[in-house]
């Protein structure tokens, strides 16, 4: 789990409610990602490219239990870094096999369009741009294996608890 | 070295003997709560297997009753899940009906000691019965439907002291503003809340903090087991139970007090209740197109009863819409008896149903663009309850009601003296 690509920046507080308004709540999951910061951003969900990596800011994610991290993860984002992270989205950030760490500083630490490199595993984050280098809250194993089996539906449809077939995935 | 309450019901559900921050712990959970999001096209995946139908609970709440096609087709997923797997505690549109967060209080779904889940964030609100609940999300509360366990990973505690008294048209929502406002967020960590103030709050105002300790970001919210709590959940549930006490030497990242008598009524300024407090003053001839009671965190019969008084022979400013929504039928049923409905409607106030509503954008009072709403409800995101340019401004239920008096955000005060 390493990446390095382009990096976006968003500011602190930023809640599940911008990332997936109720507006898009009848639409499915692929519709939804048109949706994402549509109310403090618009226009740029469709800047963003497969593999980008978004840089949050502190408490990211606060709010509600719908699948925000989902809509981040099928937008194309390869992972999010912010200094610290709202426990339930969080959830659904391991739920759906979003790579999210938390890491004191790194809001300070980029400013958009730099390049970032991202070992998940190592918990490091270097920015290349500038050049430095930060270290990251390690994702606990029992976590980390649950993003390695590309999320919790791929582990209960593995033993049959739920259906193979679902827009929910 | 001693446990916090989250900490000791963490170890206690896990199997182990201590639990410390930085933890991850996989428990038991004794009640598992699905509604009727998870059952929409694109959260739902069909389950083949249930852990134990008698842990689990199916509340329709978010969309009641349907207001469209969709909300509609997920209610009837929903209604198969039941019969399929036998669930009797099953909260259908009808009598027994509210939101899911409401009927664990009226039904006694949590008590003391144990852990609770749903895939609602609010689910923290449980925490006022000394349990360990929280909101998870979609694809976690489908686990735990199937192992009856799931994942925590425990942080530090942050403990309030409450003292004192509420003075009058001063509410619980009060404490929180100023604790959401003066503290800002809480993530990665619990909150516990105790203290000589707490017997003076009824389990509604303390349902109050605990649910809204989701908008701090708190991993689990919890207040101290006293007489007027057990007697809450012995009246509702046959469930044995033990109250679970922080150890004397728990650590905390922080102990904070506050003095409920200093406190006045409070607003949140629209976006975010992080740091976002005013007190009403500051905000005194803001123009309201809307005003909301209700919610999770403010339907309950002492925020209609609240609001009555407020109300009371007085009528809802031209030009305002006041959506008065009770958190269950249970909640409606008493305020029917009480004459707390009547008062309202009488005051101009339009009752709808027991549902989660406009408090999340969804039905029964969304907001156009450009208008303005006061809400007793959970939660002020910019485009929460309509339109990402409308604004939505939180208050307690007092706040909200004379300010619908009004037409301009209003300081409660001047109408309960």
């Amino acid at each position: 789990m390493k990446f390095k690509a382009r990096v976006w920046k968003v500011g602190d507080n930023i809640n599940t409610d911008l990332i997936l308004p109720n507006r898009a709540f009848y639409l499915t999951p692929e519709e939804q990602v048109t949706y994402v910061f549509s109310a403090n951003r618009p226009g740029w969900a469709a800047e963003v490219k497969k593999g980008d990596i978004l840089i949050g800011g502190k408490n990211f994610g606060m709010g509600s239990s719908r699948p925000a991290a989902r809509s981040l993860r099928n937008l194309g984002l390869a992972c999010l870094v912010a200094p610290y992270i709202n426990g339930l989205f969080f959830r659904n950030a391991v739920n759906f096999a979003f790579p999210a760490i938390e890491c004191p500083g790194v809001d300070e630490a980029f400013d958009e369009g730099d390049i970032a490199e991202v070992d998940v595993i190592a918990a490091r984050v270097r920015n290349v741009t500038q050049g430095t280098e930060l270290i990251a809250k390690p994702l606990p194993e029992q976590l980390l294996s649950i993003i390695s089996a590309g999320g919790i539906y791929p582990l209960l449809e593995k033993e049959g608890s739920i259906s193979a077939k679902g827009l929910s995935r | 070295m001693g446990m916090t309450i989250a900490e000791k019901i963490l170890a206690a559900k896990g199997g182990r003997k201590t639990v410390v921050p930085g933890d991850v712990v996989t428990v038991h959970l004794d009640t598992i709560i699905l509604f009727d999001n998870n059952f929409m096209p694109s959260n739902w995946r069909e389950i083949q297997r249930v852990c134990d139908p008698e842990r689990i609970v199916v509340v329709f709440d978010h969309r009641v009753p349907a207001p469209n096609q969709l909300a509609a087709g997920g209610h009837h997923t929903g209604r198969e899940f039941v019969k399929r797997f036998g669930i009797t505690r099953f909260h259908d549109v009808g009598r027994e009906q509210g939101i899911s967060h409401q009927l664990v209080a009226d039904y006694g779904y949590a008590v003391p000691g144990s852990t609770l889940v749903c895939s609602d964030s609010h689910t923290c609100s449980g925490g006022v019965f000394n349990c360990l609940a929280r909101g998870v999300g979609g694809p976690d509360i489908i686990y735990a439907a199937v192992k009856g366990e799931t994942w925590f990973r425990c942080g530090e505690t942050i403990r309030y002291e409450l003292e004192g008294t509420l003075s009058k048209a001063v509410t619980a929502k009060d404490a929180f503003l100023q604790i959401a406002g003066v503290h800002g967020d809480h993530a990665t960590q619990n909150v516990e809340y105790g203290g000589s103030g707490v017997a003076g709050l009824s389990i509604n105002a303390r349902k109050t903090i605990t649910t809204m300790s989701a908008e701090l970001s708190a991993e689990f919210a919890t207040f101290e087991c006293d007489d007027a709590l057990t007697q809450w959940v012995q009246a509702r549930t046959l469930r044995s139970f033990e109250a679970v006490k922080p150890d004397a030497d728990a650590k905390y990242k922080a102990v904070r007090k506050v003095n409920l008598s200093e406190l006045t009524p409070l607003v949140a300024l629209p976006d975010s209740v992080v740091n976002n407090s005013q007190p009403v003053g500051a905000l005194k001839g803001t123009r309201i197109d809307q005003a909301y009671i209700g919610s999770c965190a403010n339907g309950t019969q002492d925020d209609l009863e609240l609001a009555a008084a407020v109300l009371r022979g007085r009528r809802v400013a031209p030009g305002v819409r006041l959506i008065v929504v009770p958190a269950s039928q249970t909640v409606y049923r008493d305020a029917l008896k009480s004459g707390a409905i009547a008062t309202l409607v009488e005051a101009g106030a339009t009752i709808a149903p027991p549902t989660c509503g406009a408090c999340g954008g969804g039905h029964m009072g969304v907001l156009s663009a450009e208008e303005t709403c006061i809400t007793s409800s959970t939660r002020n995101f910019k485009g929460r309850m309509g339109e990402p340019s409308s604004r939505v401004f939180m208050a307690s239920p007092a706040t909200v009601a004379a300010s619908a008096i009004a037409g301009t955000i209003s300081d409660p005060r001047e109408f309960l003296n």
